[in-house]
């Protein structure tokens, strides 16, 4: 298996009143060929910063510090603009989590789609046109010919979604980074996005990046999964691992904060106690502490490194 | 975009004086673009013998000083007018909406200049810098026209910079650039269409601004250098004519009224169905 991307070291810091927030502090993972790769933390954990950092597309006043992301062998942190776009769109693609308000709205679905195709493919207009139907033929567009020709208030959340992954998957990119891509859309239209995302993935043997904050969802689909808090990894392991033996307190919580079918009616769901911190002031020590059920005297002062347990596994906790 | 033409023009839609004002617009349009067919007489025709002659069946407003028929002058001034207003608007569309583009777009060190530049170009009355230039550039009507231009760019810059400084933060921005989107393409095909909404309506009422700063400037004798008709420059003459003919000093002002209000009336129908439409 070959090494897709590599991400080293990544830090990405936003100034606000002058005050530096790391939303993703120092975190390192890698991901090869047509893995799948689930990222799950709460909201606020830095998940969509670190997956747009891979395309920079981080906005003002958000900064990449230092890191590097090696895509194939090259760092597309020391790349220039132009050569980035070359691998925006072509190599790796994102799904958005909002369809609607990912697509232009004064631009036709289609026209967004033969764009991106004309643009890397360097198809004409016409044979960008049948390529663009074909796609949305793919990703189950009825009457792809007469959609071609909507606008994006003409579809529906479902719609739009297909049409923003048609985008996605236009090019045939190396890696697709999902960045919660069925959290805005209803259960029933979430379950046929998620199958129609992994379909394309293992259609085209591409590389997939999922994030989400449902770990339900994640266990899925995924071959790997990091899980994020505060900004940094606390546990990295082969998914089935994850599920069956979380090691990180956090982790534990997580999945025991899921119903399960022997779950008894009128039983209230677990939850994890407290919030997540205010990234203007992370709790000394471990972030996770003061919600911790195994904290310890050295969580408080100390911050635990990312440990291996075993050969696959990481975590980041004093436990180990 | 094909469409977007029947949905403006939809009269089902209008209300009372939003048709009215399409409909004097409309008159005005055929007034400029064929004055032979809607004046009666040439406008530039003297027949001194019968100057200053009451309104009449061959003279429907009276004559002027030199005979000519009031009538035919406002109608070619209308031509004088609107296309005068026409060159300023495109002028002003052309390196307002460009620079807001690139500044509310590009930001940093170059939006700072831009800006401060445009501060500066504000903080005069346009009709002020109008006189001033049309000293220096000399008095022809192309010059008239980019004059008038030059004045109203700071407001077309204004909305574009500020309609794109609201555009750029939008999901769809970061979708198209992390599809591989250059700059340049995101700002004229991505921001652009978005703004274009804002933009068209200021357009209409930067028009009606170059409007009244044309016949200010005739007014004052620095507009279209006469015997070109003109409504300024003939409120101007009428004006010393008030005792004895009180209508020529008043209609020239009634054709500027008209075609003012009437494209207020239509810059607010199209405000009105473009936030009916954005919503």
């Amino acid at each position: 298996m070959n090494l897709l991307l590599e991400v080293k070291n990544l830090k990405t810091q936003f100034i606000v009143q002058q005050k530096t927030i790391n939303a993703v502090n120092d975190i390192s993972f890698s991901l090869y060929n047509n893995e799948v790769l689930g990222i799950v933390g709460e909201s606020g954990s830095g998940k969509s910063v670190t997956v747009r950092s891979i395309l920079r597309i981080i906005n003002y006043p958000g900064k990449i510090v230092h890191g590097n992301i090696l895509f194939r062998g090259a760092d597309l942190l020391s790349l220039n603009e132009k050569d980035l776009s070359l691998i925006r769109g072509k190599e790796i693609s994102m799904i958005f989590q909002e369809p609607s308000a990912a697509l232009n709205p004064v631009i036709t679905v289609g026209e967004q789609i033969s764009e991106v195709l004309k643009q890397h493919i360097k198809l004409n207009k016409k044979q960008a046109k049948e390529e663009a139907i074909k796609i949305l033929k793919d990703v189950g567009i009825p009457a792809p010919e007469r959609r071609y020709h909507d606008y994006p208030h003409q579809l529906s959340g479902g719609m739009q979604q297909r049409c923003v992954i048609s985008i996605a998957l236009a090019c045939k990119p190396k890696l697709l980074i999902a960045d919660e891509p069925t959290t805005s859309l209803d259960v029933t239209i979430q379950a046929q996005i998620l199958s129609l995302i992994v379909d394309m993935v293992k259609r085209l043997k591409i590389g997939l990046i999922f994030i989400t904050h449902d770990i339900g969802v994640v266990s899925q689909i995924a071959d790997k999964i990091i899980v994020m808090y505060a900004g940094k990894i606390v546990e990295e392991g082969p998914t089935s691992q994850i599920i069956d033996n979380p090691k990180h307190p956090y982790t534990i919580e997580l999945l025991d904060s899921l119903p399960t079918l022997s779950t008894k009616k009128g039983v209230k769901l677990k939850e994890i106690k407290g919030q997540v911190p205010d990234l203007f002031n992370l709790p000394s020590g471990c972030s996770f502490h003061p919600r911790c059920s195994q904290v310890k005297k050295i969580c408080i002062n100390n911050i635990p490194n990312l440990k291996k347990i075993n050969n696959k596994r990481y975590a980041s906790c004093f436990l180990y | 975009m094909q469409n977007i033409f029947i949905k403006y023009l939809n009269y089902k839609n209008m209300q009372l004086t939003e048709k009215i004002g399409f409909l004097v617009l409309f008159i005005f349009l055929l007034m400029t673009l064929f004055p032979n067919f809607v004046a009666t007489h040439d406008p530039l025709e003297q027949d001194i013998i019968s100057r200053l002659q009451n309104p009449s069946l061959n003279n429907i407003f009276g004559t002027d000083e030199l005979g000519r028929d009031i009538y035919s002058r406002c109608v070619y001034g209308a031509n004088t007018s609107v296309s005068t207003a026409f060159i300023a608007v495109l002028f002003a569309l052309i390196v307002g909406v460009s620079t807001g583009l690139f500044s509310g777009y590009s930001g940093g060190i170059i939006d700072e200049f831009l800006s401060r530049f445009n501060d500066i170009l504000f903080s005069f009355p346009g009709i002020i810098i109008a006189m001033a230039l049309i000293a220096v550039t000399g008095q022809n009507a192309i010059s008239v026209a980019l004059v008038i231009g030059l004045v109203d760019t700071p407001i077309i810059f204004r909305v574009t910079r500020a309609v794109s400084l609201q555009i750029k933060v939008l999901p769809y921005v970061d979708a198209v650039k992390s599809a591989g989107a250059s700059k340049y393409y995101i700002m004229l095909k991505t921001v652009l269409p978005n703004c274009s909404n804002e933009i068209f309506v200021q357009a209409l009422l930067i028009a009606t601004r170059a409007i009244i700063i044309e016949s200010s400037l005739s007014f004052l004798g620095l507009g279209i250098p006469p015997p070109s008709p003109s409504w300024g420059s003939m409120l101007s003459i009428g004006r010393s004519y008030l005792y004895r003919m009180v209508w020529y000093g008043i209609i020239p002002g009634i054709f500027i009224m008209m075609l003012v209000i009437s494209l207020q009336f239509v810059s607010r129908y199209i405000q009105r169905i473009s936030k009916y439409s954005n919503s």
